[in-house]
């Protein structure tokens, strides 16, 4: 047997996933409390998976680096979630949003995994509803939706820009319900700095306790790890400032292999970079895309308002390239456009690095009111930060970093290659391949948490009812404990003179430039060499103030950026391996006539698994091969 | 531009606090209030002094973790805003800004401008919520809600859990924070059947953690950066009358 089994499911599609969980071995409930799961992690997977686990009966922890579960970063989404339910009466389906996912994400996701992802999707509206999320609903009190990038039906429910908040919060709500009940313990403000394998399987991890600095030990018969997405890697992103790639980092060190790390996605509509001292890109919603209309002047170096210019000298790229799919293309394709037009010479503001989306069409059609109604509080984010206001005259906007589809590379089960060490959310790798479609992430997110992870640990479980809980005690621990104190005090040792986030805002840069929106074989190797330099630099001069046994915030950035070397080294040696052009990873060397993204199915239809093989090791790579049975491989073309 | 800051520091959550000064120029109008802090504390670092705490994390309004108590206001001068928005436009070349932590007896101060706010999610916790099981949910348009009552229970549901309505209350009441929970879920089909229980529950948490009573000054609606309504506080209240009127015939 390889040691990349995907465990996919015999059979036809749509009965994958019901025959599965038929198969799945179960815990009966006077066994389940003597059971201990360890979540990391409260967004929409974390907080869905420990509710629901904690709703079975299991004895869950579930730890957060926030004050409070319900700030993790699913809060911020905000245009939708996908559910095929098919109330717009528009053809759609659970196959078709299957398939848009698949062609999407440009062949390289998993069908079962995508397959499974559509069909649970409607079990999560049903539960979010349930939970007093208040989604839009027309005037007849039915729920209604709108539409997303890439598709061609309308399945995005939406509670208007603020679709995670509510999200969250109705899940937050639901943890906080198992929290009164005590079947789940919260552990805010603790941070993992290690997992802890004993006899090959996930059996704890090393927590820091922010407030105090202790350094606690958390034992468990299985690992959830719940931990979004790597884009801060950029420094500027859409993401919070505090998200990080250190708990997959963490995991990929102990064992667990890294899936894509390089696909990551480039979001195309963020209020663009206005200055140096930035720390954040704030996204505006894909729902604009909808009404907005994307264009650039026809002229280089316009100097107009863009009030002033006339419609035929506007260029509307987006509908000029891509016909079929007009404002709502992909957003990977809509990102590299706007690269285009900028490189170019068009590009509009003062850095010339941003573009025009306009509503005075759409405002002038349906009324200041009804585009209030579904963006209102978008463009009160939008005034507030770039100080116009988006009903008189165009937004500008600009690709950022936004979402990983790369993570750890986990089974059917959702299980990673360590026994017992699942990964769930945007910290997996495996439903979106090389693009995710907007409103998908709320969709799987949920799914995972709520719907998959208690069927298929309790598989895991099943074998485990014997094991007594786990001691703390142990030497494992003991050993991985000693290892995060050296590693901290190390850090506090060097003493420099640079911050944290001044190396961060370094690196940010390099991946930006070198395995960014676009990549080639001369800048990956160029963006290799500098990260070996920063950090070299960083290990000898950065200053980390502050002690360890005490609220210390420098502490933990410094940590963070720290993986953060070794997560953005895997990423260009992964982008380096692929010489194909797919969904957001675009090599140069591979592209059309017409500038797009040229896949190269017979040498790369797989996933890239990355074993670590060791500090200052290459990673070894282990393919995954993706067999399409039930979907043709396409060009995926939008025009 | 430049600006004068008067911080509040206290190194943990027993030592006693004080306020210190600092001077900063080169401050741009359009820099965001936090980002003016990581100014500050790239500079302290750079002196060998300690950087200042504060909590944040989304940076864009939504997650709720910024909350400084900026000039005597939570949130700062500008309405319907939070910390992390706030910009330096919105203050004089030369001012000298005041910065402290929320402060109330059920936030205790862990460090600097950090404080501990798991008051709020006690409240949640005993009450703030549907009880309703994953599995165990209907077909979502089983369930009609009528568009006006959605859109108040939304209005309602967009609170950020940031505290400020704590921080504003001269009683350091926890009325709006509850209410608007209370008044979500009172409006939806779906969380009545609970209603009446919800309200007891979370009205004698908020009492448990030790938050004052309401006077109605409505400095809560006032200062909350996601304009709650204080229309939710006279809805639970009636709530509260309704559960307890039934209770005594009952009981």
């Amino acid at each position: 047997m390889t040691k990349l089994d995907a465990k996919i499911p015999a059979g036809p599609l749509a009965e994958k996933w019901r025959n599965h969980k038929n198969s799945l071995r179960l815990v009966n409930p006077a066994n389940r409390k003597k059971l201990d799961i360890i979540v990391v992690g409260t967004g929409l997977a974390g907080a869905g998976a420990a509710s629901a686990l904690g709703e079975l009966g299991y004895n869950v922890k579930v730890f957060c680096y926030q004050d409070t579960p319900r700030r993790a970063h699913s809060v911020a989404a905000q245009g939708g979630i996908n559910a095929a339910k098919n109330y717009m009466n528009d053809g759609d389906s659970i196959y078709r949003l299957f398939y848009d996912m698949i062609k999407g994400g440009d062949y390289r996701a998993r069908e079962a995994n995508v397959y499974r992802a559509a069909e649970v999707g409607n079990d999560v509206i049903d539960h979010f509803t349930a939970l007093g999320v208040p989604f839009a609903r027309d005037y007849g009190g039915m729920l209604t939706n709108r539409s997303f990038g890439g598709v061609q039906v309308s399945r995005t429910f939406y509670a208007r820009g603020q679709t995670g908040q509510q999200c969250l919060l109705g899940t937050y709500s639901s943890l906080s319900r198992q929290i009164g009940k005590k079947s789940v313990t919260m552990m805010s403000r603790r941070e993992m700095l290690d997992l802890v394998i004993v006899d090959g399987k996930a059996r704890g991890i090393i927590a820091r306790n922010l407030v105090t600095g202790e350094l606690e030990r958390h034992s468990a018969h299985a690992v959830v790890l719940a931990t979004g997405g790597y884009g801060t890697v950029y420094y500027l992103s859409t993401l919070a400032v505090n998200s990080n790639g250190s708990a997959a980092w963490i995991g990929y060190k102990n064992g667990a292999f890294f899936g894509n790390p390089s696909f990551i996605q480039i979001h195309p509509t963020s209020i663009p970079v206005l200055n140096d001292f930035q720390s954040k890109l704030t996204l505006m919603s894909e729902s604009l895309r909808n009404d907005g209309r994307v264009w650039v002047p026809n002229e280089k170096g316009e100097k107009r308002h863009p009030n002033e210019i006339p419609e035929d000298e506007r260029d509307y790229y987006l509908e000029r390239r891509y016909p079929a799919f007009g404002n709502l293309v992909p957003r990977d394709v809509a990102s590299r456009a706007a690269k285009e037009r900028c490189d170019a010479g068009y590009g509009v503001g003062e850095s010339g690095l941003s573009v025009y989306l306009d509503f005075k069409d759409a405002i002038k059609k349906q009324g200041e009111k009804v585009i209030e109604e579904k963006y209102g509080n978008l463009f009160e984010m939008y005034e507030k930060i770039g100080g116009t206001s988006p009903y008189k005259e165009p937004m500008r906007i600009y690709p950022a970093g936004h979402y990983t589809m790369g993570g750890l590379w986990v089974d059917y089960n959702l299980m990673t290659t360590i026994p017992g060490l699942f990964a769930i959310g945007e910290a997996n790798f495996s439903d979106h391949g090389a693009n995710r479609l907007g409103a998908s992430s709320l969709m799987q997110c949920s799914g995972d948490g709520y719907f998959i992870l208690p069927y298929t640990i309790s598989d895991y479980l099943s074998d485990q009812i014997k094991v007594p809980s786990i001691k703390t005690e142990l030497p494992e621990f003991e050993k991985a404990e000693k290892e995060v104190q050296d590693r901290i005090n190390k850090l506090l040792s060097i003493n420099g003179s640079q911050t944290p986030a001044s190396f961060h805002k370094r690196l940010g840069k390099i991946m930006w430039d070198y395995c960014g929106m676009v990549r080639n074989e001369e800048g990956l190797k160029k963006g290799l060499q500098l990260i070996d330099e920063l950090e070299e630099e960083f290990r000898r001069d950065v200053m980390v103030a502050g002690t360890a046994d005490e609220f210390n915030q420098e502490l933990e950035k410094a940590g963070r950026v720290a993986d953060f070397f070794g997560v953005s080294r895997l990423m260009c040696i992964d982008a380096l391996g692929r010489k194909e052009s797919c969904g957001a990873h675009f090599r140069e060397e591979s592209q059309t006539e017409t500038g797009e993204a040229k896949r190269d199915d017979d040498n790369y239809t797989y996933v890239a698994a990355w074993e670590y093989k060791g500090p200052g090791q290459a990673p070894q790579l282990h393919k995954e091969e993706l067999n399409f049975e039930f979907v043709e491989l396409k060009v995926r073309s939008y025009k | 531009m430049k600006i004068k800051l008067k911080i509040w520091r206290q190194k943990n959550a027993k030592a006693k606090g004080r306020f210190a000064d600092y001077e900063l120029a080169n401050i741009s109008s359009e820099m965001g209030f936090l980002e003016m802090i990581d100014a500050l504390n790239t500079k302290l670092i750079g002196e060998k002094k300690e950087p200042v705490s504060f909590d944040h994390d989304c940076r864009e309004g939504i997650c709720g973790s910024c909350g400084l108590y900026i000039n005597g206001r939570p949130h700062g001068p500008d309405a319907r805003t939070t910390t992390c928005e706030l910009r330096m436009r919105s203050f004089k070349d030369g001012e000298t800004v005041v910065i402290e932590p929320w402060r109330a007896k059920s936030f205790p101060v862990i460090k600097d401008l950090v404080v501990d706010r798991t008051a709020l999610d006690h409240i949640i916790a005993a009450g703030g919520y549907i009880s309703v099981d994953t599995g165990a949910a209907q077909e979502a348009n089983n369930i009609a809600v009528c568009k006006n009552a959605s859109d108040k229970a939304f209005d309602a549901a967009s609170c950020i859990g940031c505290g400020a309505c704590v921080a504003s209350c001269k009683n350091s009441s926890a009325m709006l924070f509850v209410s608007a929970k209370v008044y979500q879920l009172a409006m939806l089909p779906q969380g009545k059947i609970e209603a009446r229980e919800r309200v007891q529950k979370m009205t004698a948490e908020m009492d448990r953690q030790g938050f004052g009573s309401c006077s109605n000054t409505y400095a809560c609606e006032a200062e909350c950066p996601k304009g709650i309504s204080v229309t939710t506080i006279a809805r639970m209240n009636a709530e509260f009358l309704t559960a307890k009127i039934i209770a005594q015939k009952v009981g």
